[in-house]
């Protein structure tokens, strides 16, 4: 993986650039030891790692903006990073980068339970946002996975998702607002506590662009009353077609559970033997079926769901009767990941997305795939929304399984977008899937992405390197090819 | 030169035509249907470009949620098709060519994206930003390209469909949009509170829209707006309506809609509307039929503000004060509709945008004349004005489409 050429000019200026920090931050709050530094030099995806030139903690608003602007001046890149859990490398430091770290954001601001909104700085976890509400019966309802440690900020980077977002949206559909710092240290306020924002929908392209347009510093969020009841069903099929088969069934019924989960035989041979969560041993695949609302509707689609996996070719089906039942249920599924860290050295976290019903042929070429790269892989998958995660299964300590697991993990890739599907669900581009842009996209289509970029950051300063695998000057992508002026199509008829 | 109407049969097609206009420096107004041409700011383009050969849905597959079609393609059409497999777009758009004076009533896919229209429900389903998968289409450098894809869950690169959401056709001409689309509801019934001042129903609604009963719909007409609805129950109340919908399978409905009236105990009167009764009901609340003229007099200003739900009943308040006319609360006070009588001064958007503490207010209909002399959206700070030209002119940077449609010189 190949990152911007590091800027010899702007390494040799480093202290000029922390005393320059240092006249409006702490000396605490502008970390330049080696030791220090070393604590930021990667994010969830460990296998990249390089510690920033420096890193920055500032505590307002003012104080980003007065960084930024700072590093637009002095020609400096920043790269944002919220509680660095990213899995794909968006918060990967640059050798002639500072880092700005926003942990030190972490108040809740204000909380409306009328107008259904809370509002918090970026540094605040995604749970920690349930926590503040749930007094009251609400929630937020994104809850990626890594929920207890992610920021608020990184989610809105990230445009996160978790098992919940098939009937509650991810990030983008959840969130009203946000005040963010332009990289010339302008403030501006997107949004509030109204449901859409006036002019360009500047909220959604922030969100899930990944650092690269300005940084976030102050989140306002729709939060939701707590369902009355929730129930699940742990279902076992005899083969994972027609698992997939009954997840489509399900919604062409006219349901739309709270979350539609899927483990393959491997994934839940781990789970079990990991946190024995009572799954069925000797099928090929099992769905978690999650509904939700009053409980005479939970009671009613309870029935209906139960019937459509009996008729799927289900040979069981348990429906949680108690809380500590459902949350068992979701036990194996939620440890699956340290749970494959238990039968393999290292593992792979995969995240495409694809056409639900291609389900079975991407299984089956990924097995080939598995003996091809000498890999093992575990699958699970959000089956209601396609978002797949196969988790490569390999040994870093033996030589060239770390490259065979990237390139299985890339052919993987390249499958989802072949059958119509897309390189990330929800873990972002980064630097990790930033080469493999081109599978999905043409040089045009990048092209016109990166115009957008320039729009917000004309130098290039924030978070470079990742998602888009070649970098081009803003004025270079300006430049215009003008026809002659000759008549399209002259033997078209016109009126 | 003369100004060229152009009507392209293809992509390729289409990315000629651009390029052409780019060279001729000719600007274009975008047409799809012509549903909504007298929203927003008059074009300043003397050519038309006409995008009806893009129409006819390509792709439906009702298992996995999902439709692309042409953006010219009739949302009748669209409607009729997803209603086929009992689905629909969940964010319910209205059928603006109803607001305006236009033998156009019915307008297009593409339109409702171009405008981000949502109806009702959007306080709960979010608005047609939420639900654009993907498209393909031409940017004003006449050059052909794509975002997104056809699955929900998807963050490969920008978000440009959110970006086309509600850009007007200002930054591309699309030929292709793929879009989510959901089961529609089995049972869908309506609580009627009868007598509510604003105050009260901003309240009641918040409730509403807090508690466990997922309710889909939180309107308020006052009794003068409820008087003109054709739901018997609603125009025969004699006194404000205030409406919480509910949606769902038929035991839940049931279940619902009895524990809404329970905690609506205290009001003047309560009655609760059926199936068919609550479908006309919230689709004359979607297309604002209770607030337009009878007598078809379409000149007059009707405008569209997006607000603090729980400011919508003061701020509807304080504005009539002012200015003579009528006004409804959706969105559980979120969005307020105000059908101005004639001769206020400028439509009145003095008044309107002086009362306003945050939020937005859109002139949704209004002679030409008053669309060209006062700024049809809300404006924007000077920074995010500037932001909003780069971001043009990254897309379109001689000002070929819609030039002006929504701010002058973008």
């Amino acid at each position: 993986m190949q990152m911007p050429k590091p800027d010899e000019a702007v390494i040799a200026r480093r202290s000029d650039l922390v005393a320059a920090f240092r006249e409006f931050l702490p000396a605490s709050h502008v970390v330049v030891d080696e030791a220090t530094l070393k604590a930021f030099e990667s994010d969830g995806l460990t296998a990249y790692r390089q510690p920033p030139m420096i890193a920055v903690l500032p505590e307002t608003t003012e104080e980003v903006s007065r960084i930024l602007k700072l590093c637009r001046e002095w020609g400096v890149k920043v790269v944002p990073r919220g509680s660095g859990t990213s899995l794909s490398g968006g918060a990967l430091p640059l050798a002639d980068g500072v880092l700005l770290g926003l942990g030190k954001f972490n108040q809740v601001l204000d909380i409306d339970y009328d107008n259904r909104t809370a509002t918090v700085q970026p540094g605040v976890t995604n749970l920690a946002i349930t926590h503040a509400v749930e007094g009251e019966g609400f929630y937020y309802a994104p809850d990626p996975s890594s929920q207890i440690a992610c920021s608020i900020g990184g989610n809105v980077a990230e445009n996160s998702g978790g098992v919940h977002c098939l009937k509650y949206g991810l990030t983008t559909n959840n969130i009203l607002g946000i005040e963010m710092v332009t990289i010339d240290g302008e403030v501006l306020r997107i949004g509030g506590k109204h449901l859409d924002a006036e002019g360009y929908d500047l909220l959604g392209i922030m969100t899930g662009s990944e650092g690269l347009l300005g940084v976030v510093t102050e989140v306002t969020v729709r939060i939701l009353r707590k369902p009355e009841t929730v129930r699940a069903l742990l279902v076992g099929f005899p083969t994972v077609e027609q698992g997939g088969d009954c997840v489509g069934r399900i919604i062409a019924a006219g349901i739309i559970p709270a979350g539609m989960e899927m483990m393959d035989k491997p994934a839940i041979h781990a789970a079990e033997a990991f946190c024995h969560a009572g799954y069925p041993l000797d099928v090929e695949a099992i769905l978690i079926i999650e509904l939700d609302g009053p409980e005479a509707e939970v009671d009613h689609l309870t029935e209906i769901v139960s019937g459509i996996c009996n008729d799927s070719g289900a040979v069981s089906v348990r429906v949680s009767a108690t809380e500590a039942e459902r949350m068992n249920f979701w036990a194996g599924r939620k440890a699956a990941f340290p749970a494959i860290g238990r039968i393999s050295p290292d593992y792979y976290c995969m995240d495409g997305t694809i056409p639900r019903r291609q389900l079975p042929l991407v299984l089956k070429r990924m097995a080939e795939m598995a003996e091809k790269h000498g890999l093992g892989v575990a699958n699970v998958f959000h089956a209601g929304d396609g978002n797949l995660h196969p988790l490569i299964l390999y040994d870093a300590n033996m030589p060239g399984e770390l490259e065979r697991a990237e390139e299985f993990g890339s052919d993987i890739l390249k499958l989802c977008v072949e059958v119509g599907g897309v390189l990330t669900g929800e873990h972002g581009v980064g630097v990790e899937k930033r080469d493999l842009m081109p599978e999905m996209f043409t040089e045009v289509d990048l092209n016109q992405q990166q115009r957008l970029k320039c729009a917000f950051d004309p130098d290039g300063l924030l978070n470079p390197g990742k998602v888009f695998p070649t970098l081009h000057r803003c004025a270079e992508l300006g430049r215009m090819h003008i026809h002659r002026g000759q008549m399209p199509f002259p033997d078209l008829p016109r009126f | 030169m003369t100004a060229q109407d152009f009507k392209p049969a293809s992509e390729e097609h289409l990315a000629e035509v651009v390029a052409f206009a780019v060279a001729a420096q000719q600007p274009l107004e975008l047409i799809g249907r012509g549903s909504k041409r007298g929203f927003g700011r008059a074009t300043q383009a003397a050519g038309q470009l006409d995008l009806s050969g893009f129409s006819g849905i390509s792709m439906y597959e009702p298992d996995e949620l999902v439709m692309t079609a042409g953006p010219a393609t009739p949302l009748a059409e669209i409607e009729a098709a997803l209603a086929a497999e009992n689905q629909e777009l969940a964010f319910e758009p209205p059928h603006m060519g109803h607001m305006q004076a236009n033998a156009v009533t019915d307008g297009s896919i593409g339109g409702v994206f171009a405008c981000n229209l949502a109806g009702p429900r959007r306080f709960k389903a979010g608005s047609a930003r939420d639900h654009l998968l993907g498209f393909r289409g031409v940017s004003g450098r006449g050059e052909v390209f794509k975002s997104g894809g056809r699955v929900v869950k998807n963050v490969t690169g920008y978000d440009l469909c959110k970006l086309m959401c509600g850009s007007f056709g200002t930054l591309a001409a699309l030929t292709e949009v793929t879009f989510k689309v959901l089961p529609r509801a089995e049972k869908i019934w309506t609580v009627l509170a009868f007598g509510l001042t604003a105050g009260e129903a901003v309240q009641a609604m918040a409730a509403a829209a807090g508690s466990p009963h997922d309710v889909t719909g939180l309107c308020h007409l006052p009794e003068a707006v409820a008087a003109r609805s054709s739901v018997d129950f609603v125009s025969g109340a004699a006194a404000s309506v205030t409406a919480f919908r509910v949606e769902g399978p038929a035991p839940s409905v049931v279940h619902r809609a009895a524990a809404l009236q329970a905690t609506l105990g205290t009001a003047p009167g309560i009655e609760v509307l059926h199936s068919h009764r609550s479908v006309t009901f919230w689709r004359e609340v979607r297309d604002v039929a209770p607030l337009l003229d009878s007598e078809g007099t379409f000149g007059n200003p009707l405008w569209r503000l997006s607000v603090t739900p729980t400011r919508g009943g003061q701020t509807m308040h304080d504005i009539l004060e002012q200015v003579s006319g009528r006004g409804m609360l959706d969105w559980a006070g979120g969005q307020i509709w105000l059908g101005l009588d004639a001769g206020a001064e400028d439509g009145g958007v003095a008044p309107i945008r002086a009362v306003m503490d945050g939020g937005h207010a859109t002139l949704i209909r209004g002679a030409a004349d008053l669309r060209a002399r006062v700024p049809v959206f809300q404006p924007q700070s000077a920074p995010l004005a500037a932001l909003t030209q780069r971001i043009k002119d990254g897309f379109d940077p001689k000002g070929i489409l819609n030039p002006g449609r929504m701010v002058e010189g973008v």
